[in-house]
C-alpha cells in the first residue's frame, strides 16, 4: 500500500532557480536561505521517498490563459521542463508514474474533485525549483514525481478550504494504491509577495509566521480565510499559500514538525520551509 | 453587460487578474506567451511593431509594449507573469518592473523589501522552534 510519509513546503520563485544555476548557495544574500534546506535534504536522503506529488501553479508555460483548469494532474511517465521566455537552459526531464497518476485521477474524481488529466505537461519553475531545491545534489533524479497544478493565476481561483479538502482526498487516493510506495506531498509557492501594481513589493512577516503556525497547528483557521483577505494581507501572488493547504490536508490532523525555517526577503518574497509528518504519539 | 464587482477591487495599487482583465488583455498576453519560443522572440526583436500588429494588439497596448510602460500594460490587461516575458526585451526582470510600477529605482524597491523584513529573526525567536531562529 502506498503511504504518505511526509509533507514539505517551499518557495518556488525563479530567482531561487537562477541562484542554484549560478551556484550562489554560499553567497551572503542566499546562504541563510539555502542552509535552511539542508536538514530537509538530509531527511529525504535517509527516508528515500519513491515519489513526490508536487502541488504548484503554472505561470504561463503549459497552460496559456485560453484554457485554465482549476486543478490539473499530470498523467505521464515523464515531464519536461522548457524555456519560459528567458532563455535559461532546461532541467533534465523528471520521471513520472502514469499508473499511479491515473489511479489518483480515478480516486479524486470519485471523491468529487474533477481533475483535468494531462498526458503531456510541460513543467515550469513552480515545479522545477522545488525539485532542484530538494534533489539537485543527485546526479539523476532519485525519485518519480507527479505534478498537481492549481490555478492561482487567472481569477476566479479555488480557496484555501477547497485545497485543504483536496489534500484529504489525495491522502485517501494515495492510501488506496496497492503498490508499496513512500510518497511525499510538497506544497509550493508563497509566502507573502506582490509582483504587480503600485503595491508591488509587500512582505508581511507577521502574517507569514501566523500562516506557518496555523497550517501546522490549526489548519481550519487557514481554511476559513477568504482569497480577498489573503491577497490583502499577503499580496496578489501571496495567494499561492493556499497550495500549502493541499499538503496539510494530506497529513493527519496532528503533525510533528521535523523542520521549520523562514527567511525574508528572498527576491520579492517571504520564504518558508516546512517538513511535517503525521504525529507519532 | 456588466462586470461583477469584487471586494479585491478596493485593494489599492492592485490589479487582480480576473475575467475582466483576462478579456481585455487577451491578445497582449497571447503575444507574450508566444515568447516562450526562441524563434518568436527573434521575430519580435527584429520588428516589434509588426509583431504586435500580427497578434492584434490595440494601438494603446502596442505603444505600451514598445515603450516599456509597465504600469500601463497592467491597466490594459497584461498579466504580471506574462509582463515578465515582455520585460526581458527591455533588459528588465520582475523586480525592475515592480520598481517601475511605482516610479522608484530597483535599489529603492529592494530597500523597501529589506525594510519590511527587518527584525524577522527576532520574531522567529519569539515564535520558537525555527531552525536558525
Ligand atoms: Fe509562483
Amino acid at each position: 500500500m502506498a503511504k504518505i510519509i511526509g509533507g514539505l513546503t517551499t518557495s518556488h520563485i525563479p530567482a531561487v532557480g537562477n541562484a542554484m544555476a549560478s551556484k550562489l548557495e554560499q553567497d551572503p544574500y542566499w546562504k541563510r536561505f539555502f542552509d535552511g534546506y539542508e536538514p530537509v535534504k538530509q531527511w529525504l536522503d535517509e527516508v528515500k521517498p519513491d515519489l513526490a506529488i508536487i502541488v504548484y501553479n503554472d505561470h504561463g508555460l503549459n497552460f496559456f490563459l485560453d484554457k485554465v483548469p482549476t486543478f490539473a494532474l499530470g498523467c505521464a511517465d515523464s515531464y519536461q521542463n522548457a524555456d519560459e521566455g528567458w532563455g535559461i537552459p532546461a532541467s533534465a526531464d523528471v520521471p513520472g508514474d502514469a499508473q499511479f497518476s491515473w489511479h489518483l485521477a480515478e480516486s479524486l474524481i470519485r471523491q468529487e474533485f474533477d481533475m483535468t488529466t494531462c498526458q503531456e505537461m510541460l513543467v515550469d519553475h513552480g515545479f522545477m525549483v522545488p525539485m532542484n531545491l530538494f534533489w539537485r545534489q543527485h546526479e539523476h533524479w532519485p525519485l518519480k514525481a507527479i505534478p498537481l497544478a492549481v490555478n492561482t493565476v487567472q481569477h476566479p481561483l479555488t480557496s484555501a478550504a477547497r485545497c485543504y479538502k483536496l489534500g484529504k482526498a489525495l491522502r485517501k487516493a494515495v492510501e488506496s494504491y496497492p503498490e508499496d510506495m513512500k510518497v511525499v506531498v510538497i506544497g509550493t509557492g508563497g509566502l507573502s509577495h506582490q509582483l504587480q501594481g503600485e503595491r508591488a513589493g509587500i512582505i508581511d512577516v507577521d502574517f507569514d509566521l501566523k500562516c506557518i503556525d496555523k497550517i501546522i497547528n490549526d489548519p481550519q483557521w487557514m481554511a476559513e480565510l477568504s482569497n480577498d483577505y489573503i491577497m490583502e494581507k499577503a499580496g496578489t501572488e501571496g495567494i499561492e499559500v493556499i497550495m500549502w493547504m493541499v499538503m496539510r490536508g494530506a497529513l493527519a490532523d496532528k503533525v510533528d514538525v521535523l523542520h521549520k525555517h523562514y527567511h525574508a526577503p528572498i527576491s520579492n518574497t517571504g520564504a518558508g520551509v516546512l517538513l511535517l509528518t503525521d504525529a507519532q504519539s | 453587460m456588466v462586470w461583477n464587482r469584487h471586494e479585491y477591487d478596493d485593494i489599492p495599487g492592485t490589479y487582480v487578474f480576473d475575467g475582466k482583465r483576462a478579456n481585455s488583455g487577451y491578445a497582449l498576453n497571447r503575444m507574450a506567451f508566444s515568447f516562450n519560443s526562441e524563434a518568436n522572440r527573434k521575430e519580435f526583436a527584429a520588428d516589434m511593431d509588426a509583431y504586435c500588429r500580427k497578434y492584434g494588439l490595440s494601438d494603446e497596448q502596442r505603444e505600451a509594449v514598445l515603450n516599456g510602460e509597465f504600469l500601463k500594460l497592467l491597466h490594459l490587461g497584461c498579466n504580471v507573469y506574462y509582463l515578465a516575458k515582455i520585460a526581458v526585451f527591455h533588459g528588465l526582470n520582475v523586480q525592475d518592473a515592480g520598481a517601475a510600477f511605482q516610479g522608484i529605482t530597483a535599489d529603492q524597491f529592494r530597500q523597501k523589501l529589506l525594510d519590511q523584513s527587518t527584525g524577522f529573526q527576532d520574531r522567529l525567536q519569539q515564535e520558537g522552534g525555527y531552525w536558525h531562529g
